[in-house]
């Protein structure tokens, strides 16, 4: 009978691999800064490993590791490695893995580089909820997320999001959704007696407003590139 | 530990200074040892609308330069015990002010008054930054019409983003409102906005509706308190506004049109 409380098994797990031709620690450094800042919570404590297969001399695998560790990476080890540069590695703690297939390095970067911006422009929507009123002259920005506001608007005040807005109370001042451009993007008020409503890029100002839901709840959307007003229940 | 209030509105000419020099001189009434600190640096007002004008030697600005200390730059008022006026510098301009400078001089006077309230200068600068900054409550004196509410509105922003209670996550200010130059026949004939408009719009707590009153510019003019005006309608007002910042529950009064009597529409009022 096999016991289950202990087992090693392989298994497959998809791993960032670096492919870098400068490999001095200051290099990586500057080049894996570059790429954090893009999307630092995306990386965080990612596991990577570096490729070395176009690599001669053996790089300065310690220093290499403080830099990972300084930027909250996890370095696993190296691919690709020769025989020689392996041992380098092993001596330096890291995990000598092997390539299953030998692809060319520049497509292989391509792909990651699509994958992280893919997962910088469409990360989960948030929501940013605000408990108070907006005065006149504050400006309030959810970005990259719903935008829900229990108080009211004040004349004057601006509440911007790249997703929904909604507003319990009373909207007085601005309310700009879907400002990266978004067109599916709405605002919902209790109480519209707004300065100005804009949906990605399309606005009314209070004149057009006027009317049936002048006053009273209304959810305004964009159908065929024109504000819609309607109902709230 | 002394309270800091202060009177601002963003607006100019809504009453702050009047107002600040009532409730200054109505808490002082109370027995609370009361100072009240004139803001307005180069503009120079609450001296006179509390009458010792002539008897201002240092300002706020000498003290915070340390040219003069504050027993020397305070002025004891003549009518109350208990309420002292620290005037402003009509020589500099706002920027004479520095964070520093002010919070060093609130902490002093922290230790020997109760109540020190802030007579802020109009707009939204560094002067009235500076009165604002470091209050634990504010009355946000409106009239009420369109444009001041919208600057009330665009202080109580700042109020609650922009003061020491908001830098440092503590609890936000206190904030009240008071309604002042209050007319009902005008609201009545929707020439001004009504209690419940301003209420609705600003969404703070009603501390006060002082009415529009002769008896105010006379009191500016004789450099009296018009609190001290105990006859008159704005100054009654103003006693019950008092009472309210104390924590009293008072009715409100003069929101409705007073009707003539017989005598008065025969002798006129």
């Amino acid at each position: 009978m096999s016991d289950h409380s202990f087992e090693l098994k392989g298994s497959l797990f998809p791993l960032s691999v670096l492919y870098c031709q400068d490999l001095s620690a200051a290099a990586v450094k500057t080049q894996l800064q570059q790429k954090l800042a893009q999307a630092p919570a995306f990386f965080y404590r990612a596991p990577v490993v570096i490729n070395v297969e176009s690599v001669t001399q053996a790089p300065d695998f310690a220093a290499i590791a403080e830099v990972f560790k300084e930027l909250e990476l996890v370095l696993v080890g190296v691919c690709g490695a020769s025989a020689e540069l392996k041992k380098v590695a092993q001596a330096a703690g890291l995990a000598a893995l092997q390539l299953s297939k030998s692809k060319t390095p520049a497509k292989e970067t391509k792909e990651i580089e699509a994958k992280t911006e893919a997962a910088a422009v469409a990360p989960v929507m948030e929501t940013k909820v605000v408990e108070q009123n907006i005065r006149s002259g504050q400006q309030i920005y959810a970005k990259g997320a719903d935008l829900v506001i229990r108080g009211t608007v004040g004349a004057g005040a601006e509440v911007i999001a790249d997703g929904n807005i909604h507003i319990y109370g009373t909207l007085r001042g601005k309310a700009i959704a879907g400002a990266a451009g978004d067109n599916q993007k709405r605002v919902f008020c209790h109480k519209l007696e707004a300065e100005l409503i804009s949906i990605a890029g399309s606005y009314w100002l209070s004149d057009s407003l006027q009317g049936e839901y002048w006053g009273k709840s209304a959810c305004i959307g964009l159908q065929d590139d024109k504000l819609v007003l309607a109902d709230l229940l | 530990m002394a309270k800091i209030i202060v009177v601002t509105s963003g607006k100019g000419g809504v009453g702050k200074t009047t107002s600040s020099a009532a409730i200054g001189t109505g808490i002082a009434m109370r027995g609370f040892k009361t100072v009240i600190i004139d803001f307005d640096i180069g503009l120079r007002n609450l001296d006179l609308i509390m009458g010792c004008e002539r008897r201002v030697v240092y300002d706020f600005v000498n003290v915070i330069n340390g040219e003069a200390n504050l027993k020397q730059a305070m002025i004891k008022d003549k009518r109350i015990d208990t309420l002292f006026i620290l005037p402003a510098s009509q020589t500099r301009d706002k920027d004479a002010l520095s964070k520093e400078g002010v919070e060093r001089i609130l902490n002093e006077l922290a230790q020997e008054f109760d109540y020190i309230i802030c007579d802020s200068p109009a707009g939204i600068e560094s002067g009235a930054m500076m009165a604002l900054y470091f209050a634990d409550e504010a009355v946000v004196v409106t009239n009420p019409e369109v444009s001041s509410v919208r600057d009330s509105d665009r202080i109580l922003g700042m109020l609650s983003s922009k003061s020491r209670r908001a830098e440092q996550g503590l609890p936000g200010i206190k904030e009240h409102l008071l309604l002042t130059r209050y007319n009902p026949e005008r609201v009545i004939k929707g020439e001004m906005l009504s209690v419940e408009d301003v209420g609705e719009i600003l969404a703070i707590k009603l501390l006060g509706v002082i009415p529009e009153s002769q008896a105010v510019l006379n009191a500016s003019n004789s450099g009296t308190p018009v609190i001290l005006d105990e006859d008159s309608d704005a100054g009654q007002a103003y006693l019950d506004t008092v009472a309210r910042l104390l924590g009293e529950e008072v009715p409100f009064r003069f929101l409705n049109v007073e009707k003539k009597g017989l005598l008065k529409r025969i002798f006129g009022g």
